[in-house]
């Protein structure tokens, strides 16, 4: 009976979705009030029955209702009840429900915050995101629908695949959809600010907040699948270029240059055009990457099981929703003057410079990642680009844009001064090369990319914290003086220190980690001791244990260096039953200055020892460490009360050399 | 500068960075596409020393029963149902890896040996990869049963 109800307000939210989607933007047009007063209890209401919806299908996940598909399929009594519930997005179906209920939520965010919107923009943007949301709820309904009945039920069902049934990977994918959808609403906002052909200040003050909220959300959710695959998959890796990794990389690139244009055309009234092809391009990159992973077009570790109807759906969709964009953008885009004039060197200057590198980034990522699909379709045989092909063109790119990362916001805002900026930096500038040199010299292994990539991450690094230091004064007033003004700094400001510092760290991170990693592989014994980067790791026994609902096998290390280490280091390899499965659980020591990484594998029958696998994978923790910098910084950015004031104090543009952002 | 020169040197310095990453792009292109061959082509090529020792290429098809040794080098057979080609992987295979399941491997193929620095196996286990799908109708003995 629940399931029934959760089938029929979904249908139901589909219905209100295509009025939603209708009549407020032809009411906007007509100016006719009724029709405009539609959109926000519409767009509450809709949020309500998807959110119904979901909790239907999330009981049937808790109770174990086999007699519906989706759960018979996806999980088993057995199951501990957070993968009950994680399985509800754990499989396409729920994941397509779970996708629109955020678009849905969005809308009802608007739809109750937006009181201080222009009443014609709010109702469009309303409009917008409820179009959206009926392409995706006809694609469940008709595709993809969680609700369909199994006759007769099973007794038991065929279990969540193991390898989802982690704590990491529980909160990714809603972390991911929270970034992915969340630019759907920036989207709207574009698509709505074009419908009405105007771009002002306070439609740039209302697309940062929500630009930042689902940037946030999809760094959060893109580490947490990365951190998942490092000590999931065992091969000591966290990223593989794959092209679903890439599907979530390049939406992250886009949004990463919007949230920055955002800036220039709220202070500075300019860069408008700009600002809202970005919006566009962001979520189509959005929705290429669910078509990517959902139709099976390209291999890729992540896939989905295909099904070729589903990626039609998507693409026609994909096609209608960015292209009608774009050909609206072609319409309206060139009434759309910004007033901001800058010079070169200033601090748009810069922005739009790293715009344009982090935006050909993606371009260049996006050729590699369907190239192959080309290739296949002029059958031209079959090929794959791998991780050699992005990172040689990636991370050229990169090196200039953190190059003008540290020194853009040292300069002022439409005439920089270039000279003074680099006076200022000097310290860093030293400091960034003298630390590449000791890295070159002193430490083994160290190849020019690593020293390079080292440089750069302490220029970022120490030009970040200048710029800090200029803004409070530091060594140019008291001590106490600085320290008051330090408390005093806008939380905006924090959250680019945090987020550009955050990047140095991570920078540093995933330099060493790709350059010193140490990786030895052999067959061990009971008591036999290997040495990996200056650590004794002796095996001491396998064991079998039983998990809740699975078997494993559980290596115990003892690992020593000194007198004052040692430690436990404990990997399992787990034999679930439903379905048929083994994963591999790496045990993970974070130190300092690195990961200590083991993996037990298979007995060897010949010796009778087992196949171990150590690593020690160097400043790993600074990658993480520096990514939920980055997340924080986002976070606090978000509660300044610049962003939440709306629309009546949009007038007031704050003068030229107001602290960055 | 007058507004129209300052357009002009953003255009010129976009027109350098879109040049240098379509250098960059063709460069990368031209050293790292790997082309995809099944066990069959391999085996042909091989004869007509078609395959250098250097270049990487990825196979695939499926796990052929019983080949299967594992050790530090993990040693197994790879067939399209019609030749077969033996793989060594040094490390530890993936844990969807299986016996009579579609795999892909990337490496070189040298002296009869396919010597694969990565495994591919899916996540979810129903899931046949496209490439060995592929090889099979390629060798003329897929059956539309192989795919779950």
């Amino acid at each position: 009976m629940i399931v029934e109800i959760g089938h029929f307000s979904l249908v139901l939210a589909l219905f209100i979705a295509g009025l939603q989607g209708t009549l407020p933007i032809i009411g906007a047009h007509q100016n006719n009030h009724s029709l405009m007063a539609v959109a926000t209890p519409a767009a509450i209401i809709q949020f309500i029955l998807i959110l119904g919806s979901f909790i239907a299908l999330t009981y049937a996940f808790l109770v174990s209702d086999f007699s519906v598909i989706n759960v018979a399929s996806n999980s088993h009594t057995e199951k501990p009840t957070l993968y009950k519930i994680s399985g509800v997005w754990g499989n396409h179906e729920g994941s397509m429900l779970l996708f629109a209920l955020i678009i849905a939520g969005y809308g009802a965010a608007i739809a109750v915050f937006g009181k201080n919107l222009r009443p014609t923009l709010k109702v469009r943007i309303l409009g917008v995101q409820a179009l959206i949301g009926t392409g995706i709820l006809a694609f469940i309904l008709l595709t993809s629908n969680p609700f369909l009945r199994l006759t007769p039920a099973p007794v038991n069902g065929k279990g969540l695949n193991p390898l989802l049934q982690d704590p990491g990977l529980a909160f990714h994918p809603p972390l991911l959809y929270l970034g992915y959808v969340g630019l759907s609403l920036t989207f709207s906002f574009a698509v709505a600010a074009l419908i009405e052909g105007r771009v002002d200040a306070a439609w740039a003050r209302w697309v940062r907040p929500w630009t930042l909220a689902a940037w946030g959300f999809l760094t959060g959710g893109i580490v947490l699948g990365s951190w998942w695959a490092y000590y999931e998959l065992g091969w000591g890796g966290w990223w593989f270029w794959d092209p679903v990794e890439n599907a979530s990389f390049m939406p992250w690139l886009a949004a990463t240059a919007l949230l920055h244009s955002a800036i220039v055309s709220e202070k500075r009234d300019g860069l408008k055009a700009w600002t809202i092809f970005l919006a566009i391009i962001a979520f189509g990159l959005s929705l290429l990457g669910t078509f990517l992973v959902r139709s099976g077009v390209i291999t890729s570790v992540h896939a989905f099981a295909s099904d070729p109807t589903r990626g039609v759906f998507i693409l026609l969709l994909l096609i209608v929703t960015i292209g009608g964009a774009f050909i609206l953008f072609a319409w309206r885009g060139p009434t759309l003057k910004g007033a901001g004039l800058f010079q070169p060197v200033s601090r748009e200057g810069g922005l739009v410079i790293n715009n344009f590198l982090l935006t050909v980034a993606a371009a260049s990522i996006l050729l590699g990642t369907l190239y192959p699909l080309f290739i296949d379709v002029l059958k031209l045989g079959k090929v794959s680009v791998g991780a050699p092909y992005f990172e040689s063109v990636f991370v050229p790119m990169m090196i200039p844009m953190i190059a003008i990362m540290g020194l853009a916001p040292l300069l002022k805002w439409k005439r920089g001064d270039f000279k003074t900026a680099i006076e200022k930096l000097k310290f860093a500038i030293a400091l960034s090369v003298i630390g590449g040199l000791f890295v070159w010299i002193l430490i083994d292994r160290a190849s020019a990319f690593t020293s390079l990539g080292m440089t750069i991450s302490l220029w970022l690094l120490t030009a970040t914290l200048t710029e800090l230091a200029g803004r409070i004064k530091l060594f140019r007033s008291s001590l106490r003086e600085s320290i008051n003004q330090l408390f005093r700094q806008t939380r905006a400001s924090w959250g680019m220190t945090l987020a550009h510092a955050g990047l140095a760290i991570a920078i540093a991170g995933i330099t060493a980690s790709s350059s010193w990693k140490v990786e030895s592989i052999q067959i061990m014994k009971f008591g036999d001791q290997v040495n990996v980067a200056g650590y004794n790791y002796t095996l001491k026994h396998v064991r079998e244990i039983q998990g809740p609902n699975y078997k494993a096998l559980r290596g115990t290390f003892i690992v020593n260096k000194g007198d004052d280490i040692n430690w436990v280091l404990e990997p399992e390899k787990r034999f679930y039953t439903d379905p048929v499965m083994t994963t591999t659980e790496a045990a993970i020591r974070p130190t300092f200055l690195g990961d200590l990484y083991a993996v037990v594998g298979d007995r060897d029958e010949k010796s009778g020892g087992y196949i171990t696998r150590i690593y020690f994978n160097p400043l790993v923790p600074w990658m993480w460490t520096g990514a939920i910098i980055m997340v924080l910084g986002a976070g606090i950015s978000l509660t300044d009360r610049r962003h939440r004031v709306g629309a009546p104090s949009s007038n007031k543009i704050p003068a030229p050399g107001i602290p960055a952002e | 500068m007058k507004r129209k020169h300052k357009r002009l040197l953003f255009v010129a310095l976009g027109i350098l960075i879109l040049a240098a990453a379509a250098s960059l792009i063709l460069f990368a292109f031209k050293d790292n596409i790997v082309f995809f061959l099944s066990p069959t082509e391999i085996t042909e090529k091989s004869k007509k020393n078609e395959i250098s020792p250097q270049q990487r290429l990825r196979i695939g098809g499926l796990v052929e029963k019983g080949s299967l040794t594992k050790g530090v080098i993990n040693r197994f057979k790879v067939t399209d149902l019609n030749k077969s080609i033996i793989v060594e992987f040094k490390g530890l295979l993936p844990d969807l890896f299986r016996e009579g399941q579609g795999i892909v491997a990337e490496g070189r193929y040298n002296n009869a040996v396919f010597t694969a620095s990565e495994v591919l196996a899916k996540h979810d286990e129903t899931y046949m990869p496209p490439e060995v799908a592929e090889a099979l109708k390629r060798s003329g003995k897929w059956k539309p049963t192989l795919e779950k």
